[in-house]
């Protein structure tokens, strides 16, 4: 709401106090699952002011599962990705936006196809043709269905067709081909737009979870995301102190960064949303 | 550039994404559809062409109903609320309220966790005896519950899951949008004597049309297609209570290797996907109001 209509009084008071008592809410279960991560077992339910911190739970998680390997796979596909993401999404924006061809709006609604059809759906037979191409359980497998984003093409043809005309035929007149015109003008300016894709991309397919559990089954090619939950429904019993630990762990980059680059990121969230 | 050279261009360019897209996109929906009129292939007895006796396997199997009229649950009940709640926050974020930022940072941060971290933290919370949430409720004295165990509250407790997590994405939406309407609306609005509640019925809430439409858009999808909580938490139990339907499709073709049935499964899947998503730019092409 704007200034003029800012409630003043007890009503103020009254949405400050529901404000709040939402935001307590919406922390809740994530504070409940960090004080029994850092306290002793015998504390995980018992909130005793004095209870003592320890970092005991997390070497334990640490331990217990191969958790380094799935930081490197993780790490891995989403760098993989988003570099052919970046790579292919970039090339078929720029075609989209500035290229006329048979057959344009056709394809482009082929693309926007997979808004709606997303390889998440499609688990059954994506399965069969990493088999028939005998990439399963590798890391390569996870990644190559999301490779060409419909959302990123959609998302950067949006931008490259607000860039003026006049700088492209300026970088052509001084002897510029196709691709060092897209190169020089259009990628430098599509910078923030950039940005937020690669931070919506690499939270997404950090977090991904179904698609990596089918088609991965050993360690090398894991991801976090599987590798915390073959860790939490395994045998350790239901010992919550360390699977809550082992959960903030898994999530810890992510989190930290997003708490350190927090302005960029809701940015970046607000910036892919609005076309 | 000739009209030739444009033709290359535009096609060599569009060439790896589109190959990538049709190998993982249009083949495999093309071949669930082929697939989901034929058997699944045996040891010793390839695929065979059976028609339509997937679809009437599909229409005898009281769980596939079950997963059905679940998921149509599980999407009436979180889409309004998230989005509701969204808009509330947003409001409430770009309002003058003290300490806005840490509550923006609050209502957010869900967004950011993976599905499956947060439904082991919710899977805590939800424990009978231990879990925050029968502690809290032990305090006024009632008796204890299996949140999860019972066929009466599963379900909701996952819809719970996933307000938490979306309501806050959706957040960001509403309050781009609400950040770029210009003050002086509402300034001229109560010059005229509009109230508040008023101003933001015939004001605000139009003006936010396109933003609800993407946001809606967007829930829907995820109701369809976000089963992580179900495989953490309840594994489509007690009694397939909370099995949705990708997460049905995910038991047949992988637990149970039946890829056919699977196929007609996701058949159905991706039939709702489509009507949703027609019936959504039909319905509501002709109510937003753009700026």
């Amino acid at each position: 709401m704007t200034h003029v209509y800012a409630t003043r009084g007890f009503p103020r008071a009254l949405e400050t106090a529901g404000s709040w008592l939402l935001g307590v809410l919406w922390v809740l279960p994530l504070a409940y699952a960090a004080w029994t991560a850092f306290h002793p077992a015998e504390f995980a339910t018992r909130f005793v002011p004095t209870a003592p911190l320890t970092l005991e739970n997390f070497g334990k998680a640490w331990q217990a599962a191969p958790f380094a390997r799935y930081f490197v796979n993780t790490v891995l596909l989403v760098t993989t990705v988003l570099a052919a993401q970046l790579v292919l999404v970039t090339l078929a924006a720029y075609a989209f936006a500035r290229f006329l061809f048979p057959g344009r709006n056709l394809l482009f609604a082929l693309v926007l196809v997979q808004l709606m059809v997303m390889p998440d759906v499609l688990i059954v037979e994506n399965y069969r043709t990493m088999t028939a191409l005998g990439l399963k359980d590798t890391i390569l497998a996870i990644g190559l269905p999301y490779m060409a984003s419909a959302f990123g093409i959609f998302l950067l043809r949006q931008t490259f067709k607000t860039v003026p005309r006049e700088l492209d035929e300026a970088a052509r007149v001084e002897g510029c081909g196709p691709l060092a015109v897209l190169w020089k003008v259009y990628v430098p300016l599509a910078r923030p737009v950039y940005l937020a894709y690669a931070l919506v991309s690499v939270s997404y397919h950090w977090n991904n979870f179904l698609w990596p559990l089918i088609i991965t089954n050993s360690v090398e090619s894991r991801p976090l995301t599987v590798g915390l939950q073959v860790f939490s429904s395994g045998d350790q019993g239901i010992d919550w102190s360390i699977i809550t630990a082992a959960t903030l762990l898994t999530t810890a980059p992510l989190l930290i960064a997003f708490l350190l680059f927090q302005r960029q990121f809701v940015q970046s969230f607000m910036r892919a949303g609005i076309r | 550039m000739t009209r030739g050279a444009q033709w290359l261009y535009g096609w060599l360019l569009l060439l790896p994404a589109a190959a990538l897209l049709a190998l993982f996109t249009h083949y495999p929906a093309l071949a669930t559809l082929w697939h989901s009129f034929q058997s699944t292939p045996k040891a010793g007895r390839p695929a065979a062409w059976v028609g339509l006796a997937n679809y009437r396997q599909l229409a005898d199997d009281p769980i596939f109903w079950q997963a059905l009229a679940n998921n149509l649950w599980f999407a009436l009940g979180t889409i309004p609320a998230s989005i509701a709640l969204a808009l509330l926050m947003a409001v409430w974020v770009n309002g003058l309220l003290p300490g806005r930022g840490i509550l923006r940072l609050a209502y957010f941060t869900p967004t950011v966790l993976p599905m499956i971290a947060v439904a082991n933290i919710w899977l805590f919370f939800y424990t009978p005896e231990y879990g925050l949430l029968e502690k809290a409720l032990g305090v006024f004295g009632a008796g204890t519950h299996n949140w999860l165990g019972s066929k009466d509250t599963a379900l909701v407790c996952l819809m719970a899951v996933t307000v938490w997590k979306e309501a806050g994405f959706f957040m960001i939406f509403y309050l781009a949008a609400l950040q770029s309407m210009s003050p002086h609306l509402a300034e001229a609005a109560a010059i005229d004597g509009a109230s508040r509640a008023y101003f933001f019925r015939r004001v605000t809430f139009p003006l936010l049309m396109p933003t609800t439409l993407f946001v809606l858009v967007n829930a829907v999808i995820n109701a369809f297609r976000l089963v992580d909580h179900v495989v953490v938490m309840t594994r489509g139990g007690p009694d397939n209570a909370t099995s949705l339907l990708l997460f049905y499709v995910y038991e047949i073709g992988f637990r149970f290797w039946d890829s056919a049935y699977a196929a007609a499964l996701t058949m159905v899947l991706l039939s709702l996907l489509a009507a949703a998503a027609l019936a959504q730019f039909w319905f509501l092409e002709r109510k937003v109001h753009y700026q």
